[in-house]
């Protein structure tokens, strides 16, 4: 009896023996500009090749600007890195989704977008949110940039085998309670580094339930929990996804593919090293206020007083963060105020997330304190957005809307937090100054983040007030 | 690679947990295409003002850390990203040894593919050697790789865990791409029996 993630890797054992990694075969690598350039130039000073560019993508997604895009770039140093990307493709024969191209987006938004995510994979990226793409049951984990031109080479990857976690979340989710605050009660409940050395896999009736964009967001952030890789078992959800995408399987093909992708699941009874159970139905709005994932509440709690934590480390970090987030002990979480808002990242951009977002502002204004922005995940979900209206929602009310890429998530272009500002931010990491230096990230699901942006404090999506028009 | 046999140095501690990839290197400095100086860089966040001036009193302004080439943090140093311009930048920093409790799963991969050293050591025993670094001006540490020993001039001694192939790499200075590449025709082999078995999942287009 075999988990799921057991099954992956015994298919993809190319070479191994005692005492050694095993060298696992890749199905599919993911590049992008920043953690591509010096793989690509170790290459070319090893005179090697890529090995396998039928089965390597590229595209564009954390150093670009999201508008102006006619234009160019404000800033050189990434404007040279894109360049490089785009040569580096050209030279090597990588396909490369340019700034002027529909599938352009986030990484982990276009592969299971054009259908090149599917289940029973091994997929690498040179990016920590490679997780996301586990929502189809496939394994998939970030890599550095030593191992993105290991990839290159060789399609191949030394790895010594993780343990099994598995997270079980059963029940109904309630009303309001999204994929976001899933994985943030998870995190909550694990901690940062509770799935260090493990591959979690997500299974349970709330989970099963989800849209393939809920098991994504929910993926997306297994590293936030110290693991390198998440997946979730494939199943009429997953293939009713990927049916007809540009680049799945056809006809016959199409057939086989779905017989062999019914074999994957994990066997009942499979061995697990770890279990945890959560309970759909006790689950509520999560809210982070503090510098790591793992520092959450629901909506209707307070900021923690670290005086009434007993470890000493823990305090300290409690204490540095609420200093940090410029927040006292015993706040109400209602009456944080916001400056910023930020939807979008591989956590929460895709469709969905947009239109639950959208139900939240359809007939409001946002408040006149805050600036709000909506980043979709890839310029196909923007122009999808724009068909379907919701576009037009964001934009009457008050909210920028821009092109794909990763935006503000990690701020590495001109969108950034400025010193001491506060931003309700669907995205996945609330590091020290990882919005910008000295800003205030609380992560948040897209609809929490909607009502923020319109009230200019958090408030508790299970009371709002929808208007339907 | 540069091989890692053995390294004594001046240590420095910074007793945080969870000490993240954004604070090691921020993303500003991810735009460079070059895999070297990024030393410069380091916790440029904790090292410097807004306006670029030094924060004194930050531990790796201090005066008294001038050389140091051993960092001591606290668990799970490392978590976040997967930019190798972490392990990049502690390395060109000078910093050849990282001692913590634990550390992120990529960000241990990425410093052994670099050359730079990380060493699990007990929270105890990382907690000794914080105590020492902080308040002794001559003390050393040395790391024994072939031997898995981490010592002090002070006394304290004690074995570390890791990887026998990985420290095989590193005591060699080995490049894993070369490996790997010795099994070339499983490799070929692996995907002629995946391309028959399984055509049905190439990417149609």
């Amino acid at each position: 009896m075999k988990t799921l993630f057991d099954k992956i890797w015994d298919a993809h054992i190319v070479h191994s023996e005692p005492e050694k990694p095993a060298l696992l075969y890749v199905d599919l690598h993911l590049v992008h500009e920043v953690t591509s350039p010096q793989a690509f130039e170790g290459l070319r000073l090893a005179g090697r090749q890529v090995r396998r560019p039928n089965l390597t993508y590229a595209t564009v997604d954390h150093a670009i600007p999201t508008k102006n895009r006619n234009l160019p770039f404000a800033d050189p140093i990434a404007a040279k890195q894109v360049e490089t990307l785009r040569q580096n493709c050209k030279e090597f024969g990588v396909p490369f989704f340019d700034l002027d191209r529909i599938e352009q987006g986030i990484v982990h938004v276009f592969g299971p977008e054009q259908g090149l995510t599917r289940p029973g994979m091994t997929i690498v990226c040179g990016d920590s949110h490679t997780a996301t793409h586990g929502a189809f049951g496939s394994l998939a984990f970030g890599i550095g940039t030593s191992e993105v031109e290991h990839v290159l080479a060789t399609q191949t990857l030394p790895q010594t085998k993780a343990k099994n976690f598995l997270i079980n979340v059963e029940g109904e989710l309630p009303f309001g309670v999204t994929a976001k605050d899933v994985i943030l009660a998870i995190i909550n409940r694990v901690g940062t580094a509770g799935g260090t050395g493990y591959v979690i896999e997500y299974g349970g009736s709330a989970i099963r339930s989800l849209s393939m964009e809920g098991r994504m967001t929910v993926c997306n952030m297994s590293i936030e929990a110290g693991a390198r890789a998440g997946l979730i078992g494939p199943d009429e959800s997953t293939y009713e996804y990927l049916r007809g995408r540009n680049l799945s399987p056809k006809g016959d093909d199409w057939v086989k593919a779905v017989e062999y992708w019914r074999t994957l699941p994990s066997d009942t009874g499979a061995a697990f090293d770890r279990t945890v159970a959560i309970d759909a139905n006790e689950l509520s709005p999560f809210v982070t206020w503090g510098t790591s994932p793992e520092m959450s509440v629901t909506i209707s709690d307070r900021v923690p007083d670290p005086a009434a934590i007993g470890d000493d480390n823990k305090r300290r970090s409690y204490e540095r963060a609420l200093e940090y987030m410029g927040l006292e002990p015993d706040r109400n979480i209602e009456s944080i105020n916001i400056d910023r808002v930020f939807i979008g990242s591989c956590t929460n951009s895709r469709i969905e997330d947009l239109r639950e977002a959208a139900k939240v502002v359809q007939g409001y204004k946002i408040s006149g304190s805050v600036n709000a922005m909506v980043v979709p995940g890839s310029m196909q979900i923007k122009r999808q957005a724009e068909a379907e209206g919701l576009a037009a929602i964001f934009q009457d009310a008050g909210f920028e809307w821009r092109d794909a890429g990763c935006s503000m998530c990690l701020a590495m272009n001109d969108d950034v937090l400025a010193d001491g500002e506060r931003c309700a931010s669907t995205s996945n990491r609330n590091f020290e100054g990882r919005q910008g230096r000295g800003g205030r990230t609380h992560l948040v699901s897209p609809s929490m983040a909607a009502a923020a942006a319109i009230v200019g404090h958090f408030v508790d999506i299970r009371d709002w007030k929808f208007k339907e028009i | 690679m540069d091989k890692f046999v053995t390294h004594t140095g001046k240590a420095v501690a910074l007793d945080l947990a969870n000490i993240d990839t954004d604070q090691i290197i921020p993303k500003q400095f991810l735009k460079r295409i070059e895999r070297t100086g990024y030393g410069e860089f380091l916790f440029y966040d904790w090292r410097f003002t807004p306006g670029g001036e030094l924060i004194e009193d930050f531990v790796l302004n201090r005066p008294e850390s001038v050389g140091v080439s051993v960092l001591i943090a606290g668990e799970n140093f490392g978590c976040g990203s997967s930019r190798e311009h972490a392990p990049w930048s502690l390395l060109d920093y000078g910093f050849r040894v990282i001692i913590a409790p634990s550390f992120a799963d990529i960000f241990y991969n990425n410093s052994l593919k670099t050359g730079l050293l990380p060493v699990r050591l007990s929270s105890d025993d990382t907690a000794i050697l914080t105590q020492r670094a902080n308040s002794l001006p001559d003390h050393e540490i040395r790391v024994d790789l072939e031997a898995s020993r981490i010592s002090d001039n002070k006394g304290f001694s004690a074995n570390f865990e890791i990887n026998e192939f990985r420290k095989y790499c590193l005591l060699n200075g080995l490049d894993d791409i070369g490996l790997s590449l010795q099994y070339e025709s499983s490799i070929s082999a692996y995907e002629q029996s995946s391309r028959q078995n399984q055509a049905f999942l190439a990417f149609s287009s």
